[in-house]
Order: C-alpha cells, then structure tokens, then sequence
C-alpha cells in the first residue's frame, strides 16, 4: 500500500517537472523564434548613452554657447539626440566637418546648466567610404630652423617609407621616441604635451603635402570627463588617404584606432566656446545600455505583445537589471551544487555557502579569490583556536570571530592596497558571515575528527566554489537566464527530479569498494 | 566504474541517497524525529514503556543551572555529560573518577570543574546540536560494560547498533571504541566495527575504515566470533523501539551494562549505512523482503523470529 503512495508521489512529480518544463520551454522558444531574442551575447552591439553638461554662470548678459557634438561615422551612428535647456535657443549645424550647437538667449544670470545627449551605437563597416576630392592643403608656416628641421625629417622619412600609412606611421614613431632625435627635439621643444605632438604632426604632414587632421574624442568606457579639470580628451590624427579620411592612432602609429574611439569633433580648437559667461565647467558622462540585440527584440514585443513585456525583466530601471543579472545565476550555482552533493558527494561547508563564496569570486578573480580565502579562513581559524583557550560561550564566540573576521578584510585591503593589488580591496565582498560559520565549523570538525577531515571539507568547499563560479561566469550562461529567465523553469524541474535521485553517488562507490569485492 | 555500480547492485548496498528517498523520507514522518533527537524525550519515552536505559541524574537547560549542579557531581564518582540533540557522539565527555576535585576524562586526562562548565555551556550554546539550535546538556549514568568486550575495545563504551525496519531487527553490529577513535564508538571517528549474524548473535568480520580487520588494533585480540550474551532479549528489545517510537527505520543503540543488562543508549532516524560494510552484505535484500511480509508480522516475537529465519549471516 505504502508503495503505491511512493508510486503515486513519483508520477505527481513527473506531471509537475514536466508541466514547469513545458511551460519554460515555450516561453523560452516563443521568446527565441517570434520576438527573436537574442541566444547569444553579443559583445560588440554594446550602445552607450552620452551625455555633456555645460554649466556656467550668467553674467546678466548675452549668452551664446557653441559645443561641437559627435556626427555620424562609418563606425559609429549618433541617434536620439536630445538638447535640454530652457529658454535657449537652439541651432544645431555643420561646420566645417564638425557638428556644432549653439545655444543662445538674449538674457541670463545666475548658473546655468545645459545637456546635451545622445545615443552612440557601434556600427561594422567593412571598408573606409570614399569621400571624394582631396581637400586643399594650406602650407603651413615653420620658423628659421624649424622649418630646416621639418625638412631634413621629412626627406628622412620619405627615405624609408613606401606610402602614405608607413609615412604617417614612421612619423609618429619618431614623435613619440623617448630619447627623440635633434630635428624633431626642434619641432616639439622640450617635454611636449601629446596634443602638441598631434598638432605637429599635422603640420608636418601638411608640409610634406599630405592632408592631415586633428580628431578629438573620448573613448567609449564606463567613465566621466571634467574639462574643467583640463582632462585631456584623446587625440589622434586622421590621413586623407586614397580619397578617404584614415584613422592613426597617435601613440603607437597603428591604423585604423581602437574600436571604442568616439571622434566628437575635428581641429584643435576647444569643445565649448563661451559668451557672456564665466566659471566654465563641462562634463561628459558615458554610460552603457542593454544590448541592442535584445533593445530591438522587447521594442518587436512590445508592438506585437505589450503584456508579456510589460512584466519582464527588461522593464526595470538598468541598474536593477544589473543585479538580476547577478541574481539569477545563483539558481544555476545552486543546481551545480545539488549535482555535486547528491550525485557526486562532495562534502561542503554549509549547504549554499559556495555559491555565495563563487559570487564573490565574480568580483575578485578566481586565482585572487582562491588565495584571499585561504588567507581568510587560516588566519581566522588561528585565532579561533586561540580563542578556545578563553572558554567562551558559543554566541558571544561567534560573534567575536565576526568582528575578527571583519577587522581582518580591512586590514587585507589596506595592506593589499598599499602594496598595490587593488584584487585584494574586492575581499570586502566576501559574505563574511558565511565566512565566520565556515571558520567556526571547520574549527570543531578539526578538533573532533582530526585536521584530516576539516582541511578534506574545507577543499570540498572551495573546489565546489571554483567549479560554480567556473560555470557562473560563462558569459552564455549569464546572457540565457537574464534574457531568458524561464528557463529557470527547467532548472526548476531538473532539481525537483534530481531530488528523486536515489541511485549511487560517485563517492559511495569509494566508500563501499569492499563490498564490491567479494 | 560501472562495474562497481553493477557489483553494488548485485549486492544490494543501500547508499545515501536511496536511504533517504525511499526509507527514511518514506517511513520517517518528519513529527516523530522530536523523539529520537531529543535524547532526553526518548529516555521519557523509554521510562514510560518500561525500557531499560542509562539512569538520568541531571539535566542544565540554563547557563545558571550550572552552579547548581555541585550537589549531583559530588554524589557521583563517575557519569556521561552529554548533549541532547548530538548527533555523531559528538560533544559525548566520559567521566571515570574525580581525583582532588578534578575530574578524569576516559582517555585518563584530568580536567578541572570550569572545563566541564565550559563544555556544558558549549552544549548549551548549540555546538553540537543539528543547525545550532540552543540544547540541553544530560548527565547520566556511566555504563560499565559487559566483561565480554574487555579484550576488544579500547576505553569507552561498545556499543550494539540494530538496524530495525518496520519492526524487524534486519541488521546489526558491535561498534567497538579503539585508540585512534579517541574511545567513541563511532565509526567515522576511527572505532572498530563488527557484523552481528543476527541468527545467532556472533560476531563477524570487522571493518575499520574501509578495511576489513580480524583483530582489534589497540589489543590484539579477535574480534570474530564473540557471542553476544542475550543475543534473542537484545533482539526483542530493539524490535519494541517501532511501537515506542514509530519509525519505521530507525537505528537502535543498545550497551550491555554487566549490573544492568541491556540498556538503550539512544535511538536514531537517520542511521547510517557503515553496518553493511562490518556485515560485508547490502541492506537492500533485507529491506524487500520485511517490506514484503511485514504485514504478516503480528508481534514482536514473530519478527524476531522472522528476523532470525531470513538474515543469518
């Protein structure tokens, strides 16, 4: 009788597992081939939004401010563009190459404060699009024996370079020499900024008759530029070459630039110019946005079906997606943990307790993180067995290992810090409770059973950690639960079944090996 | 590898897994675990059932109890403190004697009276409770065990675990403590385990670690082939723990005390599976069978005797 029931509860699960997969994999195969949502990450479709903010203060005059403001480029489309003030007047126009607002009013005091956004989407063009003629070239002017010295560098150059790239290359492999030779010391004079050497570098160009440009940009990181501070922007130079406009990275003399080099405008002049206003203070901010894969899938939803999206993930603000993104893989770690427990027989301390530690991996490294534990858990179980002499009570105990525990993650990022790891300042994210339960554990265990067996599930811990954050931090892994997080439906269904499993574990077989003999 | 699963198979050797799926999640309802977790419920329970166990002389709930307790240590020359919700003998202190006002643990060391407060407090304070639930600390009667195991145990107590499934005693051992188990009776801990024919009540080969031993390390002697005295009374005594608690699988830990016979020492939900290596035999076919006939077991003198036609060694 007592069978059948057992019998009856394994056929309930089966419907539920198979009910909860269902209805994960519909959704998940719905969500990939209707809406088409991404299965995979992309890394280059990365959109960023761009924001600079001028301010300054009125002087109770006319005001006229003009900002160059980033074009469209063969590598970069410049969308939904938005200009935020009040009572100016706005006119955006090309100047000259450049994009350039201006924002005008006839009267204003006090501060003032005017944004300018944008959109910055990666696009991938295979090749430079040809912009026609050669621009004209103004011969620039060189001074007595500058303009010997731009000479005699010049003809050197063109001794030993077969085109226009290696020349543009050899030239600022010379600019940039740290023991720089006497013709160009007389070009630079002594300790030259990089925005002089760029500048040089076009007139030289310009003088040897070969169009030549100044760019300015920023480079498309999770950062903010003051220029208020005087921040230098990046610099580099632009060769009208077989009728289109070439990239030189200024440093290393490489074409084309790095992928994440936003040109915002070309010529050395400023990014703002200002009239009728003082204490002037610019600052660009980059942020990135969701991928564009998965933008463009929840706008195709959103059309077709509102309500299905209306409820996802993707309609929280981007900074909680960001920790859901976090979130949603501990179910993973959690399955990963169910799979070497019950079916291998990996001994742990604390059920979830390396699934925490692995999260905390994902912010120190795995090599650092391996090493801050050890660090971590020795000194702490140190002092814990010196604590056992003090006989105290086991709350107050723990406690005070807590404070320990603490007090030592500070230490361990200042010292670290002052040697220079800064890997070792992320060892404030490791979950020191879990961390003060391990110690305390692992100090029973070794005095009840022996070292042996405290240091074997001690190992047992961080192996499982390792292998949970190995897994956690596939990319692919990550990019699936977020963008599909129904499938954690599956997961779902797969552990429910998982804990029907009654079949050996992998250790058992080791540890019942004299059964099997004879 | 999967030869050895196919040779375990074939052998019938219940593993971890399968024990909690389908015995202990099955035929352990969950509202019964209070009285075989608590040590001090199943001495009540046992007490009321007229089941013999290790007699309480007291019982700290409190931190501040413990100032209370001078009366009963110095009534007694020797006693067990021990936690009520332990697990594994674990936090198990053995005292033999007091010398001077200290007292001396089994392994001969003296400890003084704060010592054993601290260990009582340590009990107290969910050290070695499950999940670290606050406990409480027993002191109870020293067993001095039968004469029978003088020459194959080292200090401590050996103890008698029968696996009892639905009422019928299926499988058996004497765990029997050595030096490396520091005198517990443990087998993880590194104690000597020996399998009982249940039939008869002989002990078979036994097994330390992984290995399968004849003589026991510390003295020598043969641990084959003891016969344990009131094999059938032990055997009855075991089989009555499924009406006193009603779990359906549970591990019975019986002494034999040489004043007062068998004593049970404590009762378990979840016993371990190291008995079917001391028995070289898997649990498996054993469990089959009493799942197929119990129905026809009225009393515990036909699953005794049930147990005894079917499980000779």
């Amino acid at each position: 009788m007592r069978k059948s029931a057992g019998q009856l509860n394994k056929l309930h699960l089966y419907i539920v597992a198979s009910v909860l997969t269902v209805a994960g994999l519909g959704l998940f195969l719905y969500k990939a081939l209707a809406l088409g949502f991404p299965l995979l990450p992309r890394t280059t479709t990365e959109v960023w939004t761009v924001e600079a903010r001028v301010s300054f203060v009125a002087e109770d005059k006319p005001v006229k401010v003009s900002m160059f403001i980033p074009g469209s480029t063969r590598r970069f489309a410049v969308v939904d563009e938005h200009f935020i003030s009040s009572g100016y007047g706005i006119v955006a126009a090309a100047e000259g190459g450049n994009r350039v607002v201006t924002w005008s009013i006839r009267k204003a005091s006090g501060k003032q404060n005017l944004y300018y956004q944008a959109v910055i989407r990666p696009v991938r063009t295979a090749s430079p699009v040809p912009e026609g003629e050669e621009p004209a070239i103004e011969a620039p002017k060189f001074k007595g024996p500058s303009e010997e010295a731009a000479k005699a560098l010049i003809a050197d150059i063109k001794a030993k370079s077969a085109d226009t790239p290696t020349f543009v290359g050899e030239l600022i492999k010379r600019l940039n020499n740290p023991n720089p030779e006497d013709n160009v010391k007389s070009l630079l004079g002594s300790k030259p900024t990089q925005a002089r050497k760029v500048g040089q570098a076009v007139r030289i160009l310009a003088y040897a008759g070969i169009p030549a440009r100044v760019v300015q940009g920023i480079r498309l990181q999770q950062e903010k530029y003051d220029f208020s501070a005087k921040t230098p922007l990046l610099r580099w130079l632009e060769v009208f070459h077989n009728k289109a406009w070439i990239s030189f990275d200024p440093i290393r003399g490489k074409t084309p630039v790095p992928g994440d080099w936003l040109p915002w405008w070309r010529g050395s002049q400023g990014l703002v110019q200002l009239e009728g206003g003082s204490k002037q203070r610019v600052i660009l901010s980059l942020s990135p946005k969701v991928e564009e894969g998965v933008t463009a899938a929840v706008q195709r939803g959103e059309i077709s079906k509102p309500l299905l999206l209306k409820f996802s993930l993707f309609s929280l603000p981007v900074n909680t997606q960001a920790v859901y993104r976090v979130i949603l893989l501990i179910p993973v770690g959690a399955f990963l943990l169910v799979i070497l427990r019950n079916i291998v027989g990996i001994k742990t301390f604390g059920t979830f307790m390396p699934v925490l530690i692995a999260l905390a991996f994902r912010e120190t490294g795995l090599f650092s993180g391996i090493v801050l534990f050890i660090v971590l858990v020795s000194l702490g179980l140190t002092i814990r067995f010196y604590m056992e002499r003090l006989k105290l009570l086991v709350v107050p105990r723990l406690a005070a290992v807590l404070i320990l525990v603490v007090g030592m993650m500070a230490v361990l990022s200042v010292v670290t810090n002052s040697l220079g790891i800064h890997r070792g300042l992320s060892v404030a994210l490791f979950p020191m409770v879990i961390l003060t339960m391990t110690i305390e554990r692992m100090s029973i265990i070794w005095e009840e059973r022996g070292a042996g067996e405290a240091l074997w599930a001690g190992v047992g811990s961080l192996v499982t950690a390792a292998l949970a954050f190995l897994v956690m931090n596939i990319k692919y892994v990550e990019h699936t639960v977020f963008v599909f997080p129904e499938l954690l439906l599956v997961l779902l269904a797969a552990t429910m079944l998982l804990g029907r499993y009654s079949g050996y574990r992998l250790l058992d077989l080791y540890r019942f090996k004299a059964l099997a003999s004879g | 590898m999967f030869r050895l699963i196919s040779m375990l198979r074939k052998k019938g050797v219940l593993a971890i897994n399968k024990r909690n799926a389908d015995y202990v999640l099955r035929y352990n309802p969950r509202r019964l675990y209070p009285l075989v977790d608590d040590k001090l419920r199943t001495k009540e329970l046992a007490h009321a059932n007229a089941i013999a166990v290790p007699e309480l002389y007291a019982k700290v709930e409190l931190e501040g109890q413990v100032h209370h307790l001078q009366d009963v240590l110095d009534s007694k020359d020797d006693f067990v403190l021990k936690p009520a919700h332990g697990s594994g003998g674990e936090g198990i202190l053995v005292i033999t004697g007091q010398v001077n006002g200290k007292y001396r643990k089994s392994d001969g060391l003296l400890i003084d009276r704060d010592e054993l407060n601290h260990h009582i407090f340590n009990i107290l304070g969910g050290l070695y409770s499950i999940g670290g639930q606050p406990d409480k600390a027993l002191i109870e009667y020293r067993v001095l065990f039968d004469p029978i195991f003088d020459k194959i145990s080292y200090q401590g107590v050996p103890d008698i675990r029968i696996i009892v499934f639905l009422g019928v005693p299926v499988m058996s051992m004497v765990r029997l403590p050595t030096r490396m188990s520091d005198g517990k009776a443990n087998l993880h801990q590194g104690a000597l385990g020996a399998g009982i024919d249940i039939s008869s009540g002989v002990t078979l080969k036994a097994v330390l670690g992984n290995d399968i031993v004849a003589a026991h390390p510390d003295t020598g002697s043969s641990v084959t082939g003891i016969v344990i005295p009131g094999w059938e009374e032990l055997l009855r005594l075991a089989s009555r723990c499924y009406e006193l608690t009603g779990l359906g699988y549970q591990g019975v830990d019986i002494v034999l005390d040489r004043q007062k016979g068998p004593l049970i020492l404590e009762l378990n939900a979840r016993p371990g599976l190291n008995v079917q290596i001391a028995n070289n035999a898997g649990l498996l076919p054993r469990l089959a069978l009493v799942e197929q006939h119990h129905q026809d077991l009225k009393d515990v003198s036909q699953r005794v005797e049930f147990a005894k036609g079917h499980f000779a060694a």
